[in-house]
């Protein structure tokens, strides 16, 4: 693989991370159990769409065919979405919606930081106007797991069973494989090995202060990376992209 | 070589005009997201987004085609610019000023009390981290019990 084509790959891969878990939490728009709460998922899930829009047309400018956003978004079939199987996973109750935002955000800070100083300067601009809102994602979904965790016997027994449930999820974020490997040589991309490290930490961090366990390392869960996804993930893209299916090219 | 039909400070006037959509009182100047304009060749202006999802950035590049295109300029390129990312810290002291006569407190540096914008006062409460849209979240004054909303600093 040349490094443009690993580089084109890694961007839409990242797109797909960021369109992937909007298109969740548009789900729970107007089910959030306070208005707070629904107005802050409504702005996030628009801070991950936003994201993936820019991902999306770089990608797309990069690899010089003509595709643009609404090409990646709606137009690929499933096997060609290569995001993270964490974010796929069904919003379940609120723990679980809460946990998976905590896994995953503390790992896209690290990256999306190391990100906005890699040799790309297309994608490093990208990252630096996403890391900014990811850190503010994050510092909601912490302050959301500990109130959870250190709440009642209910909310902490709850929540305790999504993070183990969800651990299984977490080994593939760290699982480099080609084109990983090919950012951190070529570009000075994220070392995931470093990147693991510091995660390891800030989310044995925040699970503690949660008054929550962290989870025994087992047996993990990948091929999101490969386009190999969870059964969840044929439903979520029928929904995603029903209005392009039904009227190709439609526009507003 | 064909010299330049317009001066840069000439559009940068002209786009002084142009509101942002979803605080009319600001122009696209004060928010301070126009990066810059080349006038080289034809018009270029850049444009930074306040955030990724910030729904409004489509709307901001159609209102400044549709200003300059009211002056009579013809060819109008939009460039979206995204480094260095936009704060809070890119808004005028002008657009400060604004946003407070018009019932939004601005932006505070860290660990400074949020004002009520109608009485002055630095004694408030955060009602919802929340509000409107998501550059804002929701404030109370407890001398003067009016509700505001505050600009995030971000």
């Amino acid at each position: 693989m040349t490094p443009d084509a690993a580089l084109i790959r890694y961007v839409t891969r990242l797109g797909d991370n960021s369109l992937i878990l909007g298109q969740r939490m548009i789900e729970l728009v107007a089910a959030s159990p306070e208005l707070e709460e629904e107005l802050a998922n409504a702005n996030f899930a628009l801070d991950y769409i936003g994201q993936a829009r820019m991902l999306y047309t770089y990608a797309g400018e990069r690899e010089g065919r003509g595709r643009g956003e609404d090409d990646f978004a709606f137009l690929r079939p499933e096997h060609e979405y290569r995001n993270l199987l964490l974010v796929e996973q069904p919003n379940g109750h609120f723990g679980d919606s809460t946990v998976r935002a905590v896994l995953f955000e503390s790992f896209y800070v690290l990256l999306l930081d190391a990100l906005t100083r890699c040799g790309d300067e297309g994608l490093a601009g990208i990252a630096a106007r996403a890391v900014k809102e990811v850190r503010y994602h994050l510092k909601h979904s912490s302050q959301w797991l500990v109130r959870l965790g250190d709440g009642t016997e209910e909310s902490h027994a709850r929540t305790q069973q999504s993070l183990n449930d969800l651990w299984r999820y977490t080994g593939e974020m760290f699982a480099s494989d080609d084109i990983d490997k090919i950012m951190r040589d070529e570009f000075d991309g994220p070392d995931l090995n470093v990147v693991a490290e510091q995660w390891r930490k800030a989310v044995a961090a925040i699970v503690s202060a949660a008054t929550l366990e962290l989870p025994e390392d087992g047996w993990m869960a990948s091929g999101g990376k490969d386009g190999r996804h969870t059964e969840h993930f044929g439903f979520l893209l029928a929904d995603l992209q029903y209005m392009q299916r039904t009227y190709p090219g439609a526009t507003w | 070589m064909v010299e330049a039909q317009y001066k840069a400070e000439q559009i940068l006037d002209w786009l002084s005009d142009v509101a942002d959509p979803e605080i009319p009182v600001l122009t696209i100047m004060d928010l301070g997201i126009v990066r810059g304009v080349d006038c080289t060749d034809g018009v270029e202006v850049a444009l930074t987004p306040t955030y990724s999802g910030c729904p409004a950035t489509e709307a901001i590049e159609q209102s400044v085609v549709a200003a300059l295109e009211e002056r009579g300029v013809a060819d109008i390129r939009i460039k979206r610019v995204l480094s260095p990312p936009w704060t809070t810290d890119w808004i005028s002291s002008e657009g400060r000023k604004k946003l407070k006569i018009y019932g939004i407190a601005p932006p505070e540096r860290r660990n400074r009390p949020v004002e009520c914008p109608r009485c002055d006062s630095s004694n408030t409460e955060r009602v919802s981290e929340f509000g409107s849209t998501a550059c804002k979240a929701s404030y109370k004054c407890l001398d003067c019990l009016e509700p505001f909303e505050y600009f995030k600093c971000l």
